[in-house]
């Protein structure tokens, strides 16, 4: 069974399309990575998940069940991380655990033993029963991924997670959400805007625009997807003339041949890279570089959103 | 639910607007106590509910404790709610708090009993504080009788209050901003103390306006028409409510009750008969309350949970 299952999802605000006819589905023990500029529905989508908005039309299960209509159910299994997390500023980080630890009726005992085990695990111990006020914005964060496993969720959501962060604790933050996936077998939808980090730790992701998902996948399936089967191949010859271009163009299954200084980019439908050496070698030139091109994320999403 | 009411409870104790109303009304209600006392000293013991009348004399220029707290209280009930919920969306709680599997009646529930648990406390105390002050003034204890229509004055004020906190509570809901909701509840309160009374009246002389030489139906009439948009305030309702309970001979409201004065004997009622006077009054406030509530539930149930 699926973790996420969203089938024609619709949600409207005043006539506006936030989510516009969306399908999802997350897998057990996945990091599933949604992307999208701000305003593109990944937080209405996240909201609609935990039934803290109701869809304008759709289906939503969650580990099997309708947020919608059986909120509770859902929650119990689920920890959502929000983007703008607050805390009670005048409570310490560990009176902030045990009220959400209460809330999730686990017993007094149980409550304080979990709340110093999970402090522990973001690195919180230290500053336990400090107030929240005197945190700084990361360690808020922290203390926010901390919240969340506290219940021992089986599906966690993370909006915007490393939003505000400075690079260090942003790996850190990076770091222990694959620790999650790998040692407590958890499945984690994460949102974000900041692409290198996405590409970093998730497994699969959709881009999502204007409300739909646009496309989905594994990075190699993004990247193919936006290759519309043809391959880019990269080449670097000591010495590049109109001679050594004519042949390139001229292999079969090549379609397009552009130059910049020594680097030539060959476009081609099939794989080309011996006859592409081959015609380098016998234009008189040596072949000193010659690679398969590999899109980032950055690149696939800036063409769905170009294109 | 329990979690979220000793959450709220503890905050509300420990709050400085909480300790600071508190001994505004500790101090201003103890004062015109002492007052009444001063005036009623003197009275030899087996005097007609002398303790009762602590509440209701008032003496050098000082209102009595009971319209006091009829026109202050409020703004205790109000100011214990009127940031219940919207202060939870500005520090961005709101979502961390609803992502945890409670269901969102409980949440204002809890921080409903939560704040009437708060205000139990204090009015209790003061009671009490106001009692023990008697004692020492007056020198002999209260009796039985005394004793038990205290404590329906402490329960109806306890319900009055509460009423005060819902809407507060409402407003809360109602509006994103928490000094909006602050002046909403205050235009309320000042509404139904002041404006009410003198709006009720100005209708009335205008329905059935009272001319030298007028009969007595059209004083009747201009009586009834001035209670009935009375009845819709909170505080007039507490306020007979109130007086049936603190004057035990007190049996009637409005123009009959004045006009057969002559008749009707003035002797004490036992507290059954009062509280059927006042029934009207005590429901009227009930369902004020329950209002609020439902109106609180059919904003905040469907309403989206995103902190901004």
């Amino acid at each position: 069974m699926p973790v996420v299952e969203a089938k024609g999802l619709k949600k409207y605000y005043d006539g506006v399309k936030a989510v516009d006819d969306l399908d999802l589905v997350i897998e057990e023990g996945e990091i599933y990575g949604l992307l999208g500029p701000n305003g593109a529905g990944k937080t209405t989508t996240i909201l609609i998940l935990l039934g803290l908005t109701e869809p304008t039309a759709g289906e939503v299960r969650v580990l099997g069940h309708d947020p919608a209509r059986e909120p509770l159910q859902v929650k119990r299994v689920t920890g959502y991380l929000p983007e703008n997390l607050g805390f009670y500023e005048d409570l310490s980080a560990r009176e902030n655990l045990l009220y959400t630890a209460y809330l999730n009726r686990i017993p007094e005992r149980e409550a304080r033993k979990r709340v110093a085990e999970v402090l522990e695990l973001v690195g919180l111990a230290e500053v336990a029963d400090r107030r929240v006020g005197t945190f700084s914005r990361g360690m808020k964060q922290r203390l926010g991924i901390a919240d969340v496993l506290l219940k021992e969720p089986r599906f966690v959501i993370l909006d915007e997670p490393t939003s505000g962060i400075d690079p260090e604790g942003a790996v850190q933050i990076l770091d222990m959400i694959v620790r999650l996936r790998d040692e407590r077998g958890m499945t984690i939808l994460l949102s974000s805007h900041l692409l290198h980090q996405v590409q970093r730790i998730c497994d699969r992701m959709g881009i999502i625009h204007q409300g739909k998902l646009v496309a989905q996948g594994t990075l190699g399936e993004l990247g193919a997807v936006v290759e519309e089967g043809q391959r880019l191949f990269e080449v670097r010859a000591s010495r590049v003339d109109e001679g050594l271009l004519e042949a390139l163009r001229g292999i079969e299954g090549v379609v397009g041949v552009e130059h910049e200084g020594d680097l030539i980019r060959v476009r081609a439908t099939a794989e080309v890279r011996p006859r592409i050496a081959r015609a380098v070698i016998e234009a008189g030139a040596d072949l000193l570089e010659l690679k398969g091109h590999t899109y980032t994320l950055e690149e696939i999403y800036l063409r769905y959103f170009q294109g | 639910m329990s979690a979220v009411f000793w959450k709220e409870l503890a905050d509300h104790l420990g709050s400085k607007r909480f300790v600071i109303f508190f001994f505004l009304i500790l101090i201003v209600g103890g004062a015109s106590t002492y007052l009444a006392a001063q005036a009623l000293s003197g009275t030899q013991q087996g005097a007609e509910f002398i303790y009762l009348r602590l509440f209701t004399v008032s003496g050098g220029g000082l209102p009595s404790f009971l319209g006091f707290l009829a026109f202050f209280g409020p703004l205790i009930g109000v100011v214990l709610g009127f940031d219940a919920i919207n202060s939870e969306f500005n520090r961005g709680t709101v979502s961390r708090v609803l992502a945890q599997p409670i269901y969102r009646d409980w949440w204002i529930n809890g921080k409903f009993l939560a704040g009437i648990t708060a205000l139990a406390i204090a009015v209790a105390s003061i009671i009490l504080i106001i009692v023990g002050l008697g004692l020492y003034i007056l020198g002999f204890p209260p009796d039985g009788a005394e004793i038990s229509r205290t404590a329906m004055f402490f329960v109806i004020s306890v319900v009055y209050l509460g009423f005060w906190l819902s809407l507060g509570i409402l407003f809360s809901i109602v509006f994103r901003q928490t000094a909006t909701s602050a002046l909403a509840s205050i235009a309320v309160w000042l509404f139904f103390t002041l404006f009410l009374y003198m709006l009720a009246g100005l209708i009335a002389d205008q329905v059935a306006p009272i001319k030298p030489g007028v009969g007595a139906d059209v004083f009747a009439k201009h009586e009834s028409i001035r209670d009935l948009i009375l009845r819709f305030s909170p505080v007039a309702l507490y306020e007979e409510a109130t007086t049936a309970i603190l004057i035990p001979s007190y049996r009637g409201l409005g123009i009959a009750a004045l006009l057969q004065e002559a008749t009707i004997p003035t002797s004490p009622l036992p507290l059954g008969q009062s509280l059927l006077i006042v029934w009207p009054q005590l429901v009227g406030l009930v369902a004020l309350t329950s209002v609020c509530f439902a109106i609180s539930y059919v904003i905040f149930m469907r309403r989206e949970i995103r902190s901004t």
